[in-house]
């Protein structure tokens, strides 16, 4: 497609987006191998083209339903970095005051759903919400971050044809990663593009290449334009690639793809190629773009002070939360 | 040490090597693998991988991707694939990564697995094995921690089982596979490399220091629906599984109380006689497990022991439990019953 189409200013928030979940996530690996966070941490580096392009494509009041590897999404619909890292650090000032988690960070204030720990737990979600926006008769669209591996699921297919049953307003975007934890596709999957599996509920699915931000903004326009039309649900499967280990950067050290395909999507970089083609064609120079990255990388080393620095929650909120009134 | 836990079961022969509780559940599945060529073992990442705990490694390359495979993500179908695999037959061996996954496949356990057998008067049966990793201590907060027992333990027709030690894990899961009902194999991962005592600042202890890590290479049983007496004692009855077991040999310890502590092992069908032997002789009970309090399976214990042991208690039956949240992820350690909620938990039942 041609570079020429978006307006500069798009391009910019692309870059934008797309450099903050890199350094954002850089940053939780870190953490994340040096001991300072625990639990689980499923890294969203090399993907962030996918998440950006379709969230600048979105409008603010469209909803966002995401997965294990949610911190993408969330930073790419507005989110605090530093509630993010306190939350990844399970501390007081995080999203969830410390108690979700990784893999449960939400903001309803951006209408990001929540990542969700269970695979294919967010899409019925998503289509639950478009439902709740047909009813209301309003225009919003709700969005549903998915990875290849989840297609698997029951979950993922009842929400599939219950949304272009009830022909609701929901765009489903698949993140093919070609890797579901440590098994490739091909050994779980008799097909070869996810997006198959939307004929079979009468969607329209289009294959991007997700490692570019462009084409995947250009994607999610017409997605999201159908669905508030009336139109109901497609599909859109972004070919792309996870740089470290499913989770963690690399944890398990185990061997369950080689090197050189590691190195052979890495040429393809979201962030390396947008920035290439966008100073080659005089849209934004290399020095703006260098300011862009000084900028993210303060406010990302200020959300890791800012983690660092807040407070474990406090005992006595332990069962807050579990009901609207404490029983 | 062996004999002893194998009580009831077939005796343990030849040499014993030092395993985890990870190693141990591999040689379970590679012995009756050798044994028997209707078993079958399965789940995501575990074939070619070997499991995300390694519970699998090696069964592909030794028994080959037809008998060692990985699934699609899909709970239900693994479940349900199993169950049709063991009405068919075979002797199918599934993994759930977490059991905080199971769900889906719950239907399937609940609807087919534990009434084929009912609904068949007896022509059918469904020998499936589904092993599920349980239980918190590794940050995994609300989605990775959980304790499902007495989901699978309120359902007629199921057995769960749980072991708490390397010895246990192999011998409870084979006589899981040759069992001829579904069984539910609840492994406490807390626990996989070493006894952890539920302080969570000590370092990790491992299985090689502790003499339940001495498991016998080839094959025996440890029998279902046997409890195991983990401490023997006078003063107090504490029934427990998993993990807890542990945390309240460390309790008991602290406390210096003459606590008698039963490894139930097998929660359904449960060891009522050894249970209801030692709280006659202690006249008190503590219910230890580390799932939620309400309608826990402890509820179900308390339920047991007040009905059998009534006349001879001296103390209320006391339960010391998770508490009734999702699992908090930072939280952990508030949340796990550790030993001090354990040995605050003795104190009262010694009280009166
Ligand atoms: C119901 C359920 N089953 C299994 C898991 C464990 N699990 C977490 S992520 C994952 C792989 C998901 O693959 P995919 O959907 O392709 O997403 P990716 O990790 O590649 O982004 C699995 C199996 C889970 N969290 N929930
Ligand atoms: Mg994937």
């Amino acid at each position: 497609m041609s570079i020429l189409e978006p307006s500069v200013e798009v391009l910019k928030d692309l870059h934008h987006r797309m450099l903050r979940i890199r350094l954002f996530e850089e940053a939780a690996g870190k953490l994340f191998e040096g001991n300072k966070m625990p639990g689980f941490l499923h890294l969203y580096v090399g993907q962030e083209a996918v998440a950006s392009g379709v969230c600048v494509a979105m409008r603010e009041d469209d909803q966002v339903s995401s997965t294990h590897r949610g911190h993408g999404h969330l930073v790419a619909k507005g989110g605090n970095l530093n509630q993010m890292m306190a939350e990844l650090m399970g501390k007081a000032d995080g999203y969830c005051n410390g108690k979700g988690g990784s893999m449960h960070i939400c903001d309803l204030d951006l209408n990001m759903l929540g990542a969700n720990g269970i695979v294919g737990g967010g899409a019925p979600i998503a289509v639950g919400a478009g439902f709740a926006n047909k009813y209301r008769g309003n225009d919003t669209v709700s969005v549903v971050f998915f990875g290849d591996g989840s297609t698997n699921i029951g979950a993922f297919h009842e929400a599939a044809a219950m949304a272009s049953a009830l022909k609701l307003p929901v765009l489903f975007v698949c993140e093919n990663n070609e890797y579901g934890e440590y098994t490739p596709r091909h050994k779980v999957m008799a097909i070869t593009d996810v997006v198959d599996r939307a004929a079979g509920y009468g969607m329209p699915g289009v294959i991007v290449d997700g490692m570019d931000a462009i084409a995947v903004h250009e994607a999610a326009l017409e997605g999201l334009a159908r669905a508030r039309a009336g139109e109901g649900p497609s599909f859109i499967e972004a070919k792309t690639y996870r740089y470290y280990n499913h989770h963690g950067v690399q944890t398990l050290g185990m061997k369950y793809r080689t090197d050189e395909e590691v190195e052979e999507w890495k040429k393809k970089d979201c962030i390396e190629g947008f920035e290439k083609r966008v100073t080659e064609a005089g849209l934004i120079s290399a020095d703006e773009l260098a300011a862009v990255r000084a900028e993210v990388q303060a406010e990302v080393d200020a959300a890791v002070e800012f983690g660092e620095n807040s407070p474990y929650p406090d005992p006595s909120t332990l069962l807050t939360d579990v009901y609207t009134e404490m029983v | 040490m062996s004999a002893e836990t194998a009580a009831g079961g077939t005796p343990a022969p030849g040499t014993t090597v030092s395993m985890t509780m990870i190693e141990a559940i591999r040689s379970a599945h590679h012995v009756m693998m050798e044994r028997d060529e209707r078993v079958v073992a399965f789940g995501e990442d575990a074939g070619a991988f070997g499991g995300v705990f390694r519970c699998t490694e090696g069964l592909q390359e030794r028994f080959g991707e037809a008998r060692c495979f990985d699934t699609p993500i899909s709970e239900l179908g693994i479940v349900a694939t199993a169950i049709g695999m063991a009405v068919n037959g075979l002797r199918p061996v599934a993994e759930i990564q977490f059991a905080d996954y199971v769900y889906p496949g719950y239907d399937q356990i609940v609807s087919e697995a534990a009434r084929m057998r009912f609904r068949s008067a007896g022509d059918f049966t469904s020998p499936i094995v589904v092993r599920m990793p349980v239980g918190g201590g590794i940050y995994g907060g609300n989605t990775h921690s959980q304790s499902p027992e007495a989901l699978f333990t309120h359902v007629a027709g199921l057995i769960t089982m749980i072991p708490s030690n390397p010895y246990d894990a192999k011998g409870m899961l084979i006589s899981a596979i040759e069992c001829n009902d579904p069984v539910i194999f609840l492994e406490p991962k807390r626990v996989y490399n070493g006894p952890f005592d539920g302080d969570h600042d000590k370092p990790l202890v491992p299985w090689s220091k502790d003499p339940r890590g001495d498991v016998p290479e080839g094959h025996y049983t440890v029998p279902i629906g046997k409890a195991a007496v983990a401490r023997p004692g006078n003063d107090v009855t504490i029934l427990t599984y998993g993990t807890m077991v542990h945390v309240a040999m460390n309790a008991a310890e602290q406390a210096q109380v003459d606590a008698e502590i039963l490894d139930l092992r097998t929660l359904l069908p449960l060891d009522l006689e050894a249970i209801v032997a030692s709280v006659e002789k202690t006249g008190r009970c503590l219910v230890v497990h580390e799932a939620t309090r309400t309608s826990g399976f402890g509820a179900e214990l308390s339920a047991q022991v007040q009905e059998e042991c009534f006349y001879s208690l001296e103390a209320p039956i006391v339960r010391v439990a998770g508490w009734d949240t999702p699992y908090p992820y930072s939280q952990e350690w508030e949340y796990f019953p550790g030993p001090n909620r354990v040995l605050a938990g003795l104190r009262r039942v010694m009280e009166d």
